[in-house]
């Protein structure tokens, strides 16, 4: 059989947006394998997914399938991969993603290709693209044997539709072979972090340059400027620096990010910020500094203070807004 | 409970890669070489851990080239007890190297095994979850801070907008993330004593990769970018370009 599972993600009983790119990848599959796509979602319908090319959508529901319980999640979706033989599976490389695809990887005794930004078929077989050592080169690389499992970076691929009269069917199980062992106990949002580095569309990331936490408040100002899909961001000399939260770092050390729009604020542009954010659609650099290593990157730069910067860019945002 | 820790050699992030000749590896001569930064702070973690419970050994474990040696003297001198290579040739398939990393772990009795999120050099973070599977032990990622508890380990984890808080049943696995690990530094006594530590070397059994590379290439270059202008003066022709010519706003 060539058919391919997309594995849909949701949060807190939404679908997510990136789920569309994984149904459009694994619809790339299909075609190129001979195939059709099926589409496993929990926690959210993913019955709208049909217009990506999902011919067949399965909503899996179970008592043991409690937010976060990914050991279960895991268990049910290698069951169902075992019993209906796909050649591959589409992940998000989202780190929900990054969480569950190794774990369902292993039961099947299957290959994983994590990140993918590239994909095509050759003689059968998947052969896809990968970033490694930070982007700093790119793999092509062949999946031998069945399964083949990938997970995809968000931002890359561009969901298209392909409309099909998807098949909605609804599958409870009471996931009794998982072992346990594994109990989610709570979630604490981080303070203020509205929108994760990972999912947002446009990026505004400060570095050292910005002297202190207490100017945070123009870059969020500028952030809010640049509407909902805009998150901070930060370098790791200002998460080392206790100024920002891990969770915000971009680079080798912290997230790699595919932004739309990257704004990088009084950074320098050392070489592991650089692996983290340099396949961003469009970088802006501000520094003050003409040889900062980041205008090398930036498709656009602008050489002066951020503190005098930063304020009127936001406030041009916001005009164009609106008008 | 004694602790080990999977540990990789990778080149240090300030390397410049240079693709080798035959377009499938990268070259070695000039690299240096370190503990992945990660698996630095799954170092610091088992330390922390075993000096707050006043007893128990880590052990730190690598699959990798005899070079790798130098990497487990590193953290034998940060105060781990012992030190095992199983020696060989790593692949990007993180389900072969998981399959060998077993090979030494299923007969070990660490209570926990830990792991970096990710090793820097292949970027593929699935070996800790592959290794917990395999072991049919419970695994939670992206770790940044443990408390060992009765016959449980309490975990923080990093997600998307927050921190998840985890229990386990042990024996346990963990992959370890920047958090409330920060790595110390090897002190004199320490590196001179890592020199008398127990080092066992093995040949790793062969296990056939499923993921064969077989092309490296440099990224795309970026289109040679442009200075707008100086100051806020710049500021309105930045923002007509992104508007019209990037059209990203
Ligand atoms: C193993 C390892 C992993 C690492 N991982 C990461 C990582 O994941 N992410 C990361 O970012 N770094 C990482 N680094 C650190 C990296 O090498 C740099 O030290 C760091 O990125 C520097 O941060 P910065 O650009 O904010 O600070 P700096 O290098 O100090 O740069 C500050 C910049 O601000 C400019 N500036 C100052 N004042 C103003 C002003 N008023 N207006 C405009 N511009 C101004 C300066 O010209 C300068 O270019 C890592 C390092 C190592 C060794
Ligand atoms: N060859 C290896 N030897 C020992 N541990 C490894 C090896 N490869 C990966 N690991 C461990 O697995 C983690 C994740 O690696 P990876 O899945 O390759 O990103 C690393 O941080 C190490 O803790």
């Amino acid at each position: 059989m060539a058919d391919v599972l997309a594995v849909a993600e949701s949060k807190r009983g939404v679908l997510a947006g990136i789920s569309r790119e994984v149904v459009t990848v694994a619809r790339t599959l299909a075609d190129s394998l001979g195939g059709s796509v099926a589409v496993a979602a929990t926690g959210a319908s993913a019955a709208g997914l049909g217009v990506y090319g999902a011919n067949r959508v399965l909503n899996v529901e179970s008592p043991r399938l409690g937010a976060g319980q990914v050991d279960v999640w895991a268990a049910v979706l290698a069951d169902h991969i075992r019993c209906e033989g796909y050649q591959a599976v589409v992940f998000a490389a989202t780190a929900t993603g990054r969480d569950l695809a190794p774990r369902v990887a292993a039961k099947l005794g299957a290959a994983l290709l994590t990140d993918v930004t590239g994909v095509t078929v050759d003689d059968g077989e998947v052969v896809a693209t990968r970033p490694v050592f930070a982007g700093k080169a790119l793999a092509r690389v062949r999946a031998q044997g069945s399964p083949v499992l990938l997970s995809i970076r968000p931002n890359v691929f561009s969901p298209r539709e392909s409309p099909r009269d998807a098949a909605v069917e609804t599958v409870t199980t009471d996931a009794d072979g998982v072992a346990g062992g594994y109990r989610v106990k709570g979630f604490e949002a981080s303070q203020g972090v509205a929108l994760d580095v990972t999912e947002a569309t446009i990026i505004v990331s400060g570095g050292r340059g910005m002297k202190g936490p207490e100017n945070w408040h123009l870059l969020e100002d500028l952030r809010n400027a640049l509407g909902e899909t805009a998150a901070l961001g930060a370098s790791r000399a200002v998460v080392d620096a206790g100024w920002r939260p891990h969770a915000e770092q971009v680079g080798q050390t912290g997230k790699t990010v595919t932004p739309k729009l990257y704004l990088a604020i009084a950074i320098s542009g050392a070489i592991q910020h650089l692996a983290g954010m340099r396949t961003s659609g469009v970088i802006v650099a501000v520094n003050r500094d003409a040889d900062a290593p980041i205008f090398g990157v930036a498709d656009y730069g602008v050489v002066g203070d951020a503190f005098e910067v930063v304020p009127r860019l936001a406030e041009a945002f916001r005009d164009l807004r609106d008008d | 409970m004694n602790i080990t820790v999977c540990v990789k050699r990778v080149p240090d992030t300030e390397t410049r890669i240079r693709i080798a000749d035959d377009g499938k590896e990268v070259m070695r001569d000039g690299v240096k070489y370190v503990l992945s930064p990660y698996d630095e702070f799954a170092v610091e973690a088992a330390l922390q851990l075993v000096e707050e419970a006043g007893d128990g050994q880590v052990t730190l474990l690598s699959f990798g080239a005899e070079a790798a040696r130098e990497s487990l003297r590193s953290g034998l001198a940060l105060g781990a007890h012992k030190a095992v290579l199983l020696k060989g040739e790593p692949t990007m398939d993180g389900l072969a190297t998981a399959r060998v990393l077993v090979s030494e772990l299923e007969d070990g009795d660490a209570g926990l095994i830990l792991f970096g999120v990710k090793a820097v050099d292949d970027d593929q973070q699935q070996v800790g979850p592959m290794v917990a599977e395999m072991l049919g032990r419970p695994c939670a990622t992206s770790v940044t801070a443990m408390e060992v508890g009765d016959g449980v380990v309490t975990c923080r984890r990093a997600v998307e907008g927050g921190q998840e808080v985890v229990e386990m049943d042990l024996p346990a696995v963990a992959t370890v993330t920047k958090g409330r690990y920060e790595p110390r530094y090897a002190s004199l006594r320490g590196i001179m004593m890592a020199k008398r530590k127990p080092m066992v070397e093995k040949p790793a059994p062969e296990v056939e990769p499923g993921l064969v590379v077989e092309r490296l290439e440099y990224p795309p270059r970026r289109p040679e970018g442009r200075i707008v202008g100086e100051g806020v003066g710049a500021v309105e022709e930045l923002v007509r370009l992104l508007r019209e010519e990037a059209r990203v706003i």
